[in-house]
């Protein structure tokens, strides 16, 4: 115990590592998940570049704008400049033309062409060429030596500028001629004021005109400047000094500029006006800017600010316009949106990525944790597999010692309330063991631990064993017990027989559970034969739909093997009929191929168990094969059980290949189908090796003839299934009748082939039919007057009571009434007995739970025990010796493999596995070792047939205490051939030799 | 034969209240069930042995104990060698002493050791005793005549 402990708790150990392992190996995280702790940071970052990036592309949007800003602008400022300094070209031209007016009307005319008023009116009506220019004068040049003169001649003296008469001064140069816009400087002395008198100079000297900085003027107070050219008195040489041009000056004519109104004038005249601000500059000064137009402080926006150059004709002057915007540069809202617009998108991509990455991250998170989970609860199913099995296995130990004891007890001298306790008691216990091997079932077909045998094994055996079980039961319900395998399914299969019995076993237990009229009937076919079948079933439907009745004296009846109505309607007689028609004539032709092909392929069976009973509830239908689920509460109340057997039905028919499914009709019944794969046994290979399981039937029937006298198709149908296994040939009769005339027919004529030795009579017919009781007169009347040999009518019952038994003796049936389910060997025994057929019964079975059995197992042979434990050797030799082995011991594994030195004489050898040296596995490989270098060198010469088999091969059978399953793997991986438990029980140790000593029977008692 | 019956009574009231107490199990019944004719002193002769093995196997496991360096090795295997033979001839008691001793071995814990060979040996020789009643009232039976009763 403290070994299968410790041994539980390493598996539990080497769950819990698996679980790690996978766990382990399944967390393949993604680059994500590995690196969510980086994703706020990430995100983060990404603000921030994106902020920076809008930033860049708003500061490079407003450059842009800016650029252009300035390129307007100084577009704008060069263009004004430019029209000024055409405008005010133009306007220097005409004073230059005015002055060579002057100059030629006044000088070179002799008389002088013009006079005072002229000039005025002249200029008057020229003004329209001058608009810039608010008036013109001429001031002539007067030295001081002629002012005099020049005064008297004029009437006028000489003023300064503060119109005071002009003090004396080397020259003079008085207005003589005015616009009359000007009139109010005749008589002025230009050159009194400094800036006149310097432009006066300048001007004769360089011949052009010469602008003066710019005042206000007198009459407007406009700033303006005058404009001065110099009037000759005569023509210049062509390349004429200074000295040569003051010396040809005659006088000046000047005129005043009002570049105030001019300018406003020209940018009234363009577009763009309000939005810019223009200054006009005489820079000639350039420390001092003096101001021409435009207010000096101005605000507007001295960030952006552009000079163009302008030229008045005046080379000693220089002026410059200075543009600006009105406004400061408005700010870019495209700019600003753009960018900011930039930065919300941005800015919600990195939320959605770094949201979508959160998200993955949850789901990979609760992935893991889901996957996680998914493996603690499959550990915790194979851990619960796992407990199932050990506690079903640990409660099963002790139960068969209830059990024994149990039945130990019952055959003491009890009183008959003790006997019905312990009755009781041993029903209860029986039924727990069988729930407890029902649970373990399940759990290792879950824990996956279940292996199928393959062996040879007789189907009809099987199910006659299976329906001998239930034929109590059935009878005692008066349900209607019967089977019907094609002759098309091959007598010898392989596969797992005990494994099929369950399911057929569990199968018709259901049935017989949950039906309490009618029938169970079970057919086995080949899988190829059920398409047809349902074909036609589907035209059925298509037809008459599942109605197909017969209404006979009041009650339904139908044609399925008790006349009750079955849920599916497969078993009923018409479609019966077609299959084993259709199976007949194809049996016949294809025999031989089949027999042919037949040994190379696998079989495909289709089985349905078919009740009457009370079916399942349609609400239950699709949980049926759940384990424990029933169809409703009320039924384990009802009726018992816990519902694991068909789910353990549906796994094994799962592991054989096959697939289970049901019809079934509330009130009607259900019928329970399913496929399973075999593969089919040659049986001539069969035979050269055992025989245990092939159908020991009597011979003795073969070509006997019998008629069958039954009124429902498919009941006959199963009858003459299990009398054709007999070899008897079987014709059908609806009533006694016919089967009367059949019989006195071929004594005379032809009309049939068989002459009837056996005639069955179904009790239902014979007691219901219009014959009554006494119609078996009919043979023994007509037989009498013939000298055939009188056919023996025998009576078939599913239940019969003593006075019907009576009656039938008394119509003349045979002692033997064949009750049912029928089973061929039971029908066979019957058959012996009416027929009076002298077989004795074949050297039995041996009973299998008596020890004669195992008696007659060990019975003679040699059996070496190998046991370092004195006591247990002992013991051991002693149980062996009980049952009649003669028995050699050896202490150790050397010691056992001295005496299994070949040749020997053993028959088996049982090994202790735990024993110091050399352990018993250890020992079992040497001794297999040495076997299978003997058997080499056998084969190598003539095959000698020295130990009646043809090879060596002692069995080992392992003696433990433990009897854990690994243990017992082990066991067999090291080539021994099964295990006993220690300490000996008979059933274990009959079990372990069965295998070995079954096939040759003790021929000797 | 009332002398008879009432040694076969009392036979089987002992051997009954042995395993009530715990002392002797099935597989003790199981042996007396392989005794026949062939074999008529089996159980005396498998108990002999026991005997022996059992004082054999104390005996050895006294000494490796007292060693300086305990060698639990050793003493493992007998331990295991007496559970077996105990097992074999149903004594449960040592048994189970044998399964904690082992237990004791396997931690190397010298004292639970120590105790255990007390147990064991305690155990051991009141079945001997006990056991020696029982062979002894058999051979009463025996002499007296009577059968020796099976016990179920």
């Amino acid at each position: 115990m403290g070994r299968k402990l410790q041994q539980s708790q390493h598996q539990h150990h080497s769950v819990a590592v698996k679980v790690n392992e996978q766990m382990g190996t399944k967390r393949g995280y993604t680059f994500i998940q590995s690196n969510r702790a980086w994703l706020p940071k990430f995100l983060l970052l990404w603000v921030m570049v994106m902020a920076f990036i809008s930033t860049w592309i708003y500061k490079k949007m407003d450059a842009d704008n800016k650029v252009r800003r300035k390129e307007v602008l100084s577009s704008m400022c060069d263009q004004r400049a430019r029209m000024l300094q055409d405008q005010f070209c133009v306007s220097v031209n005409t004073v230059h033309a005015l002055a060579i007016l002057v100059s030629t009307f006044l000088y070179f005319k002799n008389p002088s062409a013009i006079d005072r008023e002229t000039f005025a009116e002249y200029t008057a009506r020229t003004a329209f060429e001058r608009p810039l220019l608010s008036g013109v004068a001429y001031a002539e040049r007067v030295v001081h030596s002629e002012r005099e003169e020049f005064e008297r001649q004029h009437g006028w003296t000489i003023k300064t500028m503060e119109r005071e008469p002009s003090p004396i001064r080397e020259e003079y140069a008085p207005v003589i001629f005015s616009q009359e816009t000007v009139s109010y400087i005749e008589s002025l002395d230009m050159m009194s004021g400094e800036e006149d008198q310097e432009n006066i100079l300048r001007s004769r000297a360089t011949g052009k005109a010469v602008l003066t900085s710019p005042f206000r003027l007198l009459g407007s107070h406009h700033l303006g400047v005058v404009l001065t050219f110099p009037v000759y008195k005569f023509m210049l040489p062509t390349r004429p000094t200074a000295e040569e041009r003051i010396e040809a000056t005659a006088g000046y004519l000047g005129g005043a500029f009002d570049v105030e109104s001019l300018v406003e004038n020209l940018l009234g005249q363009l577009a763009g006006n309000q939005a810019i601000l223009v200054n006009v500059y005489d820079i000639t000064n350039s420390s001092d800017p003096l101001i021409m137009y435009g207010h000096q402080n101005q605000d507007g926006d001295l960030a952006l600010v552009h000079q163009s150059k302008l030229d008045f004709g005046d080379p000693f002057r220089k002026h410059q316009m200075i543009c600006r915007y009105h406004q400061k540069a408005p700010t870019s809202w495209t700019a600003l949106t753009t960018a900011f617009l930039f930065f919300v998108i941005c800015l919600l991509v990195g939320y959605i990525l770094y949201g979508a990455a959160i998200h993955i991250v949850e789901v990979e998170d609760d992935f893991h944790e889901m996957q996680e989970l998914k493996v603690r609860a499959e550990a915790a199913d194979v851990a619960k597999s796992q407990f199932l099995a050990t506690v079903s296995h640990e409660i099963r130990t002790p139960m068969n010692g209830i059990l024994g004891m149990l039945a130990l007890l019952l055959d003491t001298d009890l009183s008959s309330t003790q006997r019905d306790y312990a009755q009781t008691a041993q029903v209860c216990g029986k039924a727990l063991i069988t729930l407890i091997n029902e649970v373990l079932d399940r759990a290792k077909i879950e824990a996956g631990k279940l292996e199928l045998e393959t062996v040879p094994f007789n189907l009809r055996s099987i199910f006659d064993d299976v329906l001998s079980l239930f034929s109590e039961k059935s009878r005692n319900k008066g349900v209607e017990l019967a089977v019907f395998i094609s002759d098309k399914v091959p007598e010898l299969i392989i596969g797992d027989p005990g494994r099929f019995r369950q399911i057929i076993t569990n199968l018709v237990g259901n049935s017989v559970k949950f039906t309490e009229r009618g029938h169970i009937f079970v057919k086995v076919l080949l899988a190829e034969n059920e398409k047809p079948v349902t074909e036609v079933k589907s035209e059925n439907y298509l037809n008459g739909g599942p109605d197909e009745g017969v209404l006979i004296s009041g009650a339904r009846h139908f044609k399925t093997l008790s006349g009750y109505e079955a849920a599916d309607e497969q078993n009923s007689w018409d479609h019966f009929n077609h299959l084993v028609m259709e199976e007949e004539s194809r049996y016949d032709a294809s025999i031989n191929m089949e027999v042919a092909d037949k040994a190379s392929r696998g079989v495909t069976l289709m089985v349905s168990v078919e009740d009457t009973g009370i079916g399942i509830p349609l609400i239950a239908q699709d949980r049926v094969f759940m384990p424990f689920m029933q169809a409703d509460s009320s039924t384990s109340r009802n009726y018992g059980g816990t519902g694991i057997g068909l789910s353990i039905t549906k796994c094994l028919v799962e592991l054989m290949g096959g697939h289970i499914g049901f019809i079934s009709r509330p009130q009607v019944g259900s019928t329970f189908s399913f496929t399973t794969h075999f593969e089919s046994c040659k049986k001539a290979s069969y035979n050269d090796t055992k025989k245990p399981v092939s159908e020991d039937l009597p011979s003795g029937f073969t070509g006997l003839k019998a008629i069958v006298v039954d009124g429902k198709p498919v009941r006959a149908a199963v009858t003459r299934y299990h009398l054709k296994r007999l070899g008897i040939l079987v014709e059908f009769a609806n009533s006694v009748k016919i089967a009367a005339s059949a019989s006195r027919q071929n004594g005379s004529s032809c009309g049939s082939k068989i002459r009837p030795d056996i005639i069955l009579v179904e009790k239902d017919l014979w007691l219901s039919g219009e014959d009554g009781g006494s119609s078996l007169q009919m043979f023994d009347g007509k037989q009498n007057g013939h000298v055939f040999k009188l056919p023996k009518v025998i009576l078939l019952a599913t239940n019969i009571t003593s006075a019907e038994l009576e009656k039938a003796k008394a119509a003349g049936f045979a002692d033997t009434v064949i009750m049912k389910p029928m089973r061929a060997s039971m029908v066979a025994a019957c058959l012996q007995q009416a027929l009076g057929i002298g077989k004795k019964r074949q050297p039995g079975k041996l009973m299998l739970n008596g020890s004669p059995v195992i008696q007659g197992l060990l019975c003679g042979k040699k059996i070496l025990v190998v046991d370092d434990n004195m006591v247990n050797r002992r013991v051991a030799a002693g149980a062996l010796k009980k049952f009649g082995a003669a028995v050699e011991c050896a202490e150790s594994g050397k010691a056992a493999l001295k005496l299994l030195q070949l040749p020997h004489c053993f028959d088996a050898c049982f090994m202790d596995i735990q024993m110091p040296e050399m352990d018993g596995f250890e020992a079992t490989r040497r001794i297999r070792m040495m076997e299978s270098q003997a058997n080499e060198r056998m084969h190598g010469c003539i095959k000698e047939d020295s130990a009646s088999r043809g090879e060596w091969h002692v069995p080992i059978l392992a003696m433990t205490a433990d009897v854990i399953h690994a243990t017992s793997d082990e066991c067999l991986k090291c080539g021994m051939d099964g295990y006993v438990s220690k300490p000996f029980e008979e059933e274990n140790l009959y079990q372990a030799v069965a295998k070995f000593f079954k096939s040759n029977p003790i021929s000797v008692s | 034969m009332d002398v008879v019956n009432q040694m076969q009574r009392q036979f089987v009231d002992y051997s009954t209240s042995l395993h009530r107490e715990g002392i002797l199990d099935d597989q003790f019944t199981q042996l007396q069930k392989l005794q026949d004719e062939n074999s008529p002193d089996f159980v005396v002769e498998v108990a002999s042995l026991f005997f022996e093995d059992c004082e054999k196997l104390i005996n050895n496991m006294a000494r490796a104990l007292e060693q300086q360096g305990v060698d639990f090795k050793q003493v493992d295997a007998s331990v295991h060698q007496l559970k077996g033979s105990s097992s074999s001839i149903g004594a449960v008691q040592v048994k189970n002493v044998c399964i904690a001793f082992r237990s004791f071995c396997e931690a190397q814990n010298r004292e639970g050791c120590l105790r255990c060979l007390q147990q064991v040996t305690h155990e051991y020789s009141l079945l001997k005793n006990k056991l020696q009643t029982l062979f002894r009232l058999e051979q009463q039976i025996l002499a007296a005549g009577g059968s020796i009763p099976v016990i179920e």
